[in-house]
């Protein structure tokens, strides 16, 4: 109770606190508090417009086989939650710190709550959000599912998620966060605390599917532990107000690996300040940063951070723009800090729009103007990621290929 | 097949070809030799249609149809494909996006994969397109997007060149293919027109015709070999002074 008291505290004392990057959101501009919405046992019967939300945010209630678990949760309500898959649990963050005392313990231990006026109102204001967790040596065969659900406009979504994969267990999560397609405003305020053990290993790959009317500023902290991976894989391709991100990977224990993967679109309006940190604290920590934005008229700003503190870390940050139409901007800003003599650290960074060479040399082969840029945007998007199952990268290039359409 | 009349062209204001002239017939393969900054690669893109490559006088008919006025794809549809000396590296766009977009729906993946086998490039097909490829293995790549492409009037630019001698044999073989040399001469119906700086290409292929590029002008037409020879014994200087 004591330290529930003094984080608190903290909370309050940051409630006005600007964030480091982005610009600032109105808090007062949205309302906070929500009705309580009705439980589904089964998602399926969700209206048939809020599944297809979810199934533009990777999200499948009507054939859930290919999940190990679901959790959704519209507003500020958790309106359904499963686990099909023994030693993986799925719940409601408010459900799981009734059920588990110790949980409170890993509360805002990856992610400070006083980083700033978002994450203080997470912890002073209403809130819910999931709880995801492989028991030790549990191994997901399917990836478990949790969708965020803005229905009600103009809502400030409150959420603060904490996913534990135990000592050797495998895990593989797919978050979509969507918005009912009313055009509303509406804020999304997510924090969300991984914490990964000893030879655990956790893949997330998320779906942003907002509309234009939408701020959105998630708080990612990951901590991992001796010979665990964590893989982030990002995708937002739809239009958004703000999305201001900057998630922190700490790999605390030798061998540790982390890989965040992102695919940004900026269409005309849309506002992202986007980056990925890690902290390699650990000896023969490694990491990889690759991030991948096109602009069509929005403004991309571009972060990457490697940080080599223990001997025999690597890291490499990849950081490559384009510049579709002559509209928007990208602006890559990759940094890399070193403290010790023997660490290996590197990026590479490129912002340009198509070179016209390369249009032609396609199109010598037949293809149309419009098919050669085409190829090569689908190119561009196609990031290789290694370690996500086949099913799951299949998934994720479809989103893909769905949303570009919407570029060209 | 190809006819070029009186062609000049022009790159970034700067005149590079004047008033060249030359017939290709379908079956037959052509020769173009020329020192470095002749005018050969220019030649082969306004051919092409290179928008970079201004025609500012002439013309050229492909399978009697006026092409001046059809952009680059139209003219690869048309039948008129070209192996590039330097190819862009495309990053994400893989050889295997390149070859499907060159068969356009017309071969399945067995066809495909035959013709990497082929050009010893099955490693190869998963990779981002020229990045990271060794000198032979570009030529090889877009010698098996030709074979992929199939064109009617085949263009090479310097297919040689940066190639080690073991390759040179292979990619002999992929153009000989090409050009359909397995055939009689009365049936074949591809058509080639090869630039070449060194002459070993004719080492593997034969040509009918070849024509020695000078400061953007053709100075000299006849059998390639002997235009080879002079060439060595003499260098391009007895070109120069034969065209005066």
């Amino acid at each position: 109770m004591k330290a529930e008291k003094a984080r608190r505290e903290r909370a309050r004392a940051a409630s006005s606190k600007l964030a480091a990057f982005g610009e600032d959101i109105d808090l007062d501009e949205y309302a906070h508090s929500a009705d309580e919405l009705p439980y589904q046992i089964d998602a399926s019967r969700l209206p048939a417009q809020t599944k297809e939300q979810m199934m533009q945010a990777g999200i499948m209630l009507d054939d859930d086989s290919q999940r190990s678990g679901t959790i959704i949760q519209m507003d500020h309500s958790v309106v359904h939650s499963t686990a099909t898959q023994q030693g993986i649990e799925v719940m409601g963050t408010n459900q799981a710190l009734e059920k588990y005392d110790w949980l409170s313990d890993y509360l805002w231990k990856a992610v400070a709550v006083d980083s700033d006026k978002y994450t203080a109102h997470v912890e002073l204001g209403q809130s819910n959000g999931y709880f995801i967790r492989a028991l030790p040596g549990s191994r997901t065969v399917n990836p478990v599912q949790a969708c965020l659900y803005l229905a009600r406009s103009n809502l400030a979504q409150h959420v603060h998620n904490t996913l534990i994969a135990e000592e050797g267990s495998a895990l593989h999560i797919i978050p979509g966060c969507t918005t009912a397609p009313t055009g509303e405003p509406g804020l999304h305020l997510g924090v969300s605390e991984f914490y990964i053990k000893r030879g655990a290993q956790v893949s997330f790959t998320m779906i942003h599917n907002w509309t234009p009317e939408i701020a959105v500023r998630p708080r990612t902290g990951i901590i991992i532990e001796q010979d665990g991976l964590f893989l982030s894989n990002y995708v937002i391709m739809k239009p958004v107000r703000s999305l201001q991100t900057y998630p922190v990977a700490r790999c605390v224990g030798d061998n540790a690996v982390v890989r965040f993967n992102s695919i940004l679109v900026a269409a005309p309006g849309s506002n992202m300040d986007v980056g990925s940190r890690v902290i390699l604290g650990a000896k023969g920590a490694r990491t990889e940063i690759v991030s991948r934005a096109i602009t069509t008229g929005g403004d991309i700003i571009a972060r990457g951070y490697i940080e080599g503190n223990a001997p025999e870390v690597k890291g490499h940050l990849e950081c490559r723009g384009l510049i579709l139409r002559g509209e928007g901007m990208i602006h890559a800003i990759p940094e890399l800090k070193g403290t010790l003599a023997g660490i290996d650290l590197s990026h590479e960074a490129a912002v340009g729009k198509i070179a016209e060479e390369e249009v032609e040399y396609l199109m010598m082969r037949g293809l149309t103007g419009d098919e050669a840029t085409a190829t090569i945007v689908r190119g561009f998007l196609r990031v290789d990621i290694e370690g996500l199952p086949p099913q799951l990268n299949l998934e994720l290039q479809r989103a893909v290929e769905a949303s570009e359409k919407d570029i060209m | 097949m190809l006819e070029i009349k009186e062609l000049s062209v022009a790159v970034g204001g700067r005149d590079i070809l004047h008033d060249v002239n030359l017939s290709i017939k379908a079956g037959e393969t052509h020769v173009l030799f020329g020192p470095n900054g002749g005018g050969k690669t220019t030649l082969l893109m306004a051919i092409m249609g290179s928008p970079k490559y201004r025609v500012t006088h002439g013309g050229i008919t492909f399978k009697g149809k006026d092409i001046l006025g059809l952009s680059v794809d139209e003219r690869a549809r048309m039948g008129i494909g070209m192996s590039l000396q330097r190819p862009p590296v495309v990053r994400g766009v893989k050889a295997r996006d390149m070859v499907a977009a060159c068969v356009r729906g017309r071969a399945n993946e067995e066809t495909v994969y035959a013709l990497a086998k082929k050009a010893n490039l099955v490693d190869f097909m998963d990779r981002d397109i020229n990045y990271g490829f060794s000198g032979g293995e570009i030529k090889r790549s877009e010698l098996l997007q030709l074979l992929a492409q199939n064109p009617d009037m085949a263009l090479f630019d310097e297919p040689e060149s940066g190639v080690d001698l073991v390759n040179i044999a292979l990619i002999g073989e992929l153009i000989n293919e090409l050009l359909g040399k397995q055939h009689p001469i009365r049936d074949r119906k591809h058509a080639g027109f090869i630039i070449t700086h060194t002459g070993h290409i004719l080492d593997y292929v034969n040509a009918r015709t070849g024509y020695v590029l000078l400061e953007g002008r053709i100075v000299c037409e006849g059998d390639p070999h002997e235009i080879l020879e002079t060439i060595k014994g003499k260098g391009y200087e007895e070109c120069r002074r034969c065209a005066i």
